[in-house]
């Protein structure tokens, strides 16, 4: 139901992002997915990608500022509407979003997102039947 | 003595020292001179402040012995100060400076709870520098057994402490955790050992440190300052209170300057530290500014004393900057950053002018360890942002911008100026 997310750390500077990307592309990590949430000063760098706990450490050894956190992970069925279906049962249970982005893995579009109500999510996905992810998906 | 009697004795006495260096020192009289004053014009303590500052670079001037006041054949002993930039600093003691100094450090002692049946060994360094001879002389006065250990050789120190019972040690705190380090190397445990009272100077130390000292080495540490320029350590002392260093002012007088205007302060504000010896007869010295930045603490102490207290250091005036007409010290923000755990120790400020004012930005690295899931929002980093900013602003009484800056990317400082960056300087 959910998946290990990396989130960084990064300043708003030149070169901060490619020291990211090239630590991974050493420890030979495939990014998945990605999203920046910026301020004026600093981003926070979210990343879906293959291997998260080796990268996390490996990334951490590298003295990057990088956690690891676990998101939300459900399939959306390819037509329009897919999103706004899926979103409508979270709300419609009371369940705030922090933060939300999207991808495609495999054709399927994937709806990443944040709760602080992890108990109330989950049971809302299971009694709903809503198609999910899990680490193991991500090879 | 009561406040009023202390201010009369200090009175008549500041009038007898600034005759005496009129009439010994030709530097002093010139000074005096130069502004119109004569011995007749200081009478009361209040009148100090119409006297003319001195400063190590006036010391430095007249090395070596430009400022001796004393005939050399009155002189039994002479320390001199590091001259890391420059000529070291020359003071020369007469019998009763020796004798002041050795009276004042057994207040130190006595304050301690140190007595006639202690054992104290003195392991600040024995020679020019006058931590070694001016501790040993009080606990000697005291009646305690002094171990003259001074520095070095500290693993045949710990033995010593160890066999004879030491109870009582002085020292720079620094050196009394190497102590507990090499105890701990050498398999020694703190109950192994009798240390109960620690007197602890000659560089600033903080409350951490004191909590890490008392913790392992079993003893209660007390701070202990002075400058080889007024006179050594014993200047000032903490009782067992532990809050504020009482400051023998019937022998150096304290007054609380703005470092930039030379203005006394109001009680209680933070300010230079500046002395005027009102006895000493070798090198006497008119409100001698220490560039060593604290407060005078205003009310009695529960101890029962009446002489003043002063603060901890907060750091030197030289390395003062001045915002929007605040004097903010680097220092303060140090003791900011390193009272929140989220925060490496190490920090830049970066001062500048945007539309004819001035900002200040702090630069905080955030420590690695404490990047956690719970900081993965830009409003949750903002919140710590704002908490640290609220910090600040409480302890320097302007507003400070917090930046944080990734981990390892603030350059490792060389000095104390190397935590500024002053855009305003450029333009």
């Amino acid at each position: 139901m959910t998946i290990p997310q990396l989130t960084i750390f990064i300043e708003n500077s030149s070169g901060t992002l490619s020291m990211v990307l090239e630590q991974m592309k050493r420890s030979n990590i495939q990014m998945i997915a990605c999203t920046i949430a910026d301020t004026a000063e600093y981003g926070i760098f979210r990343i879906i990608c293959t291997e998260p706990r080796r990268a996390f450490e490996e990334l951490k050894d590298a003295g990057i500022a990088v956690a690891l956190s676990n998101v939300f992970a459900l399939e959306l069925d390819n037509h329009p509407g897919g999103a706004a279906d899926v979103v409508k049962v979270l709300s419609n249970a009371g369940i705030d979003i922090a933060y939300m982005y999207a991808f495609l893995l495999g054709g399927k579009g994937i709806l990443v997102f944040r709760t602080d109500d992890e108990m109330k999510a989950r049971e809302t996905i299971a009694a709903d039947g809503l198609q999910y992810l899990s680490e193991k998906d991500l090879g | 003595m009561s406040r009023d009697q202390m201010r009369e004795l200090q009175g008549k006495r500041l009038h007898k020292i600034v005759e005496y260096v009129y009439h010994h020192v030709p530097f002093y009289r010139s000074r005096l001179q130069e502004m119109d004053l004569t011995p007749d014009d200081i009478r009361t303590i209040d009148d100090i402040v119409k006297l003319p500052f001195t400063t190590k670079k006036d010391l430095r001037d007249n090395y070596p012995f430009g400022l001796q006041a004393a005939p050399q054949n009155e002189i039994i002993r002479i320390h001199a100060s590091s001259g890391t930039t420059g000529n070291p600093t020359i003071v020369g003691y007469t019998r009763r400076d020796i004798g002041v100094w050795t009276e004042c450090m057994a207040r130190c002692l006595t304050a301690y709870g140190v007595t006639r049946n202690d054992i104290v060994s003195v392991a600040y360094g024995y020679g020019l520098f006058t931590g070694g001879l001016g501790a040993h002389n009080g606990v000697e006065m005291v009646g305690a057994s002094v171990v003259p250990a001074s520095t070095g050789n500290t693993e045949k120190h710990v033995r010593l402490i160890r066999d004879l019972g030491i109870t009582g040690i002085c020292c720079t705190p620094s050196y009394a955790l190497y102590l507990a380090e090499t105890m701990d190397k050498m398999g020694i445990a703190k109950d192994q050992i009798h240390l109960r009272v620690g007197a602890f100077g000659a560089e600033p130390w903080t409350e951490n440190m004191r909590t890490e000292i008392q913790e392992r080495l079993g003893l209660k540490g007390y701070n202990i300052y002075g400058l080889s320029e007024v006179m050594g350590p014993s200047v000032s002392y903490e009782c067992s209170e532990q809050h504020g260093s009482h400051i023998n002012e019937d022998h150096f007088y304290p007054e609380i300057i703005d470092p930039v205007t030379l203005k006394p302060l109001p009680a209680g504000e933070t300010g230079e530290l500046v002395f005027t010896t009102l006895t000493k007869e070798g090198m006497p010295v008119l409100r001698y500014r220490t560039r060593d930045l604290c407060s005078l603490l205003p009310g009695e102490c529960p101890c029962g004393r009446t002489n003043v207290r002063m603060s901890p250091i907060y750091g030197r005036s030289d390395d003062m900057l001045i915002i929007r007409g605040i004097n903010v010290f680097p220092s303060q923000v140090e003791s900011v950053v390193l009272s929140m755990e989220e925060f490496a120790p190490r920090y830049m400020l970066v001062v500048d002018r945007v539309n004819n004012l001035d900002t200040l930005q702090v630069q905080v690295e955030l420590r690695q360890e404490y990047f956690t899931a719970t900081l993965d929002t830009p409003a949750a980093i903002e919140e710590l942002s704002k908490k640290l900013e609220a910090k600040l602003r409480s302890v320097l009484s302007i507003g400070a911008k917090v930046q944080l800056k990734a981990p390892g990317t603030i350059e490792r400082s060389q000095g104390k100026s190397a935590h500024v960056i002053d855009k305003r300087q450029l333009k």
